[in-house]
């Protein structure tokens, strides 16, 4: 049954669906409106049917539900499996994912298995005519396909990817590229359930221990970091930092040696033996610039490296570059955001 | 075990050298370099091969000149390599790449385990492990930062997740991809070195002179690069590069920076503002 639909996976753990899930929603919502079609999500998982109302509310006009203590955790082969019949059956056009480690590890499965394309950690989607060249009949003209565009190259250049032949479209999206849309829980929607029976063979993996904190510091899918380092001097400096990155919308970084000082603590840690983090901007304050330090940050897209050593190694990798003290540079900074945005 | 690898443009080290007038990069320009996490996962093959023995083979799709990522594979310890190129290869997405080394693989017969890096640095997709594993019917561990146990029949590894980890135990074979974060890789072995520099592709060979070749002895025909094409591995070629890629490249628009030529910004209150300015104009801040 082809519904033509765009389809958002949601991802769930413990009951508590994650945040780029319904950002997507409110994108696939976008999508769905120009091709004046439903937004379907994918729901998996144990005892998730209690989700769905909150699905509704952030723009799913249908919910594909496969519930069962099977699914209680996620793991590749049964997952796959559960997406891809999903889709051969009621073949909706586009299917998009969260770029998560979930997403990443389902999305290429599932493109392979139904030979479609799939478009890696895109940062916008589009809907828009594409004509392919040179065919035997000529040019021809695709109609309302998705634009699916990413940064590549290590972000030195913007491709415009699409998959002319191959149903259904499919690509990932990072965690806060995305707008999340305003809730509206009087919306109503449908469930329809999976109830095929899985192969045996595809429960050949468990998981024995899953650690995962609430997440307090994300640093691997924000998209600016503010990172402090040795410069800063003491715990207690660390606050302009959190300052300038809580109004610019940031993640707080460290380096190792910020974090071995006691200044912040581990998990803010970027580099070879932190997190490798790879934002549209990266503030390095009071960073020298460590080798291990510098590979775990020196794909971001920009970095503004603050540092009152005019000989430090980070203006190396730096994109701009400011000598100053960050008690004069960081306040000068924030008053310079707070007056454009007036 | 069998490590996949790939080699990429050092699209971190863009300098000016590899600006174009227009401001756009010269892919040409940029050196050509063995991807990180690639040599992550021949490390982890490595090891395993040092505590529960086995072989090591790298197979690596590319232009004929990727067989340096294989030499400096030997270099580390690899047993065997192989390189996989074809004009029908090119062009290839991630999906006519999987279909390629899966090919490869199963020519190979059987195996345990298959290492793949977790993301190549020139396109970041993380897709060819996973599509690879699809092909060839088999499972996968993505983001693996750790193996913590080796069984005859089954694999207990660490993998990343949002905010922590998780312990996985699964049955072989298996196809992981390996972070950076698993292990610090062996820099080359001089023996190694030179035992094997002088492994060259048949390619490279016509581009030698006589002279060269016999002042440094060597034998084409017992190089240790193999060379496979398309009919070597029974691909069908519409599953092969562009044909057999269902993504299509509409456009690309190069981002004009300045990479690594630093902007001086003076400590002042106007071109700080400036700075700020610019980055909201191209949507770098919000």
């Amino acid at each position: 049954m082809k519904t033509n639909e765009v389809w958002v996976y949601i991802e769930q753990n413990n009951g508590k669906i994650a945040d780029v899930s319904l950002e997507l929603l409110g994108k696939a919502t976008e999508l769905a409106k120009k091709l004046n079609v439903k937004v379907g999500a994918i729901l998996i998982g144990n005892n998730v049917k209690d989700l769905c109302d909150k699905l509704y509310a952030y723009g799913a006009d249908k919910v594909y539900l496969a519930d069962s203590e099977k699914f209680k955790y996620y793991t590749t082969l049964p997952y796959s499996y559960v997406v891809v019949n999903l889709i051969k059956q009621y073949e909706p056009q586009i299917v998009i994912y969260g770029a998560t480690t979930t997403g990443r590890d389902l999305a290429p499965r599932v493109a392979s298995e139904l030979r479609t394309g799939l478009t890696a950690d895109c940062t916008d989607l589009q809907i828009g005519d594409y004509i392919k060249p040179s065919t035997k009949e000529g040019d021809k003209l695709y109609k309302d396909i998705l634009y699916q565009i990413r940064p590549a190259f290590g972000g030195n250049i913007i491709a415009t990817i699409v998959s002319p032949d191959h149903r259904p479209q499919m690509a990932t999206v990072r965690e806060g590229v995305m707008k999340m849309k305003e809730p509206d829980f009087s919306r109503k929607g449908e469930i329809i359930e999976f109830k095929n029976d899985l192969p045996n063979h595809l429960f050949i993996t468990q998981i024995l221990k899953k650690v995962q904190r609430e997440k307090t510091v994300d640093l691997k899918s924000a998209s600016i970091i503010v990172s402090g380092g040795m410069g800063v001097g003491s715990k207690e400096n660390f606050k302009l930092i959190y300052d300038l990155a809580h109004i610019l919308g940031a993640q707080v970084g460290a380096s190792r040696a910020a974090v071995d000082a006691g200044f912040i603590s581990k998990d803010h840690q970027v580099g070879q033996t932190g997190t490798t983090v790879r934002p549209k901007l990266y503030i390095a304050v009071g960073i020298s610039g460590q080798i291990q330090h510098l590979a775990g940050m020196s794909e971001s897209g920009r970095i503004i490296a603050i540092n009152n050593d005019p000989n430090a190694p980070i203006f190396n990798v730096a994109h701009y570059g400011i000598v100053g003290d960050l008690n004069d540079v960081i306040p000068k900074m924030i008053e310079a955001y707070k007056a454009i945005k007036k | 075990m069998i490590v996949l690898v790939k080699q990429v443009p050092d699209t971190k080290n863009v300098t000016g050298k590899a600006m174009k007038e227009d401001g756009t990069i010269n892919r040409q320009a940029l050196p050509a370099i063995f991807n990180p996490e690639d040599l992550n996962a021949l490390e982890e093959a490595l090891k395993i091969k040092e505590t529960h023995g086995g072989k090591v083979t790298v197979i690596t799709m590319g232009p004929p000149n990727a067989a340096q990522v294989l030499r400096e594979s030997l270099y580390r310890g690899a047993d065997d390599v192989i390189l996989l190129t074809d004009r029908a290869f090119a062009g290839a997405d991630t999906l006519a790449t999987s279909y390629v080394l899966s090919q490869a693989i199963k020519k190979l017969g059987k195996f345990d385990i298959i290492f793949c890096g977790r993301q190549a640095i020139d396109g970041d997709t993380a897709q060819v492990g996973p599509q690879t594993a699809e092909k060839l019917g088999i499972n996968q561990v993505t983001f693996v930062d750790k193996i913590l146990e080796l069984h005859r029949d089954y694999i207990v590894v660490e993998r990343s997740i949002e905010g922590g980890y998780e312990q996985i135990k699964t049955k072989l074979p298996v196809l992981l991809t390996i972070t950076a974060e698993a292990n610090i890789p062996r820099p080359p072995s001089v023996k190694r070195l030179l035992a094997y520099r002088k492994a060259l592709t048949p390619l490279e060979l016509e581009n030698l002179d006589e002279d060269y070749i016999r002042a440094y002895e060597i034998n084409p025909s017992n190089s240790k690069i193999k060379v496979w094409g398309y009919q070597d591995i029974g691909c069908s070629i519409e599953n092969c590069g562009f044909a057999g890629s269902p993504t299509k490249v509409k456009q690309i628009e190069s981002v004009v920076l300045t990479a690594k030529e630093m902007k001086k910004i003076e400590n002042t209150k106007e071109a700080i503002t400036a700075l700020m300015k610019e980055l909201m104009a191209e949507h770098i801040i919000g």
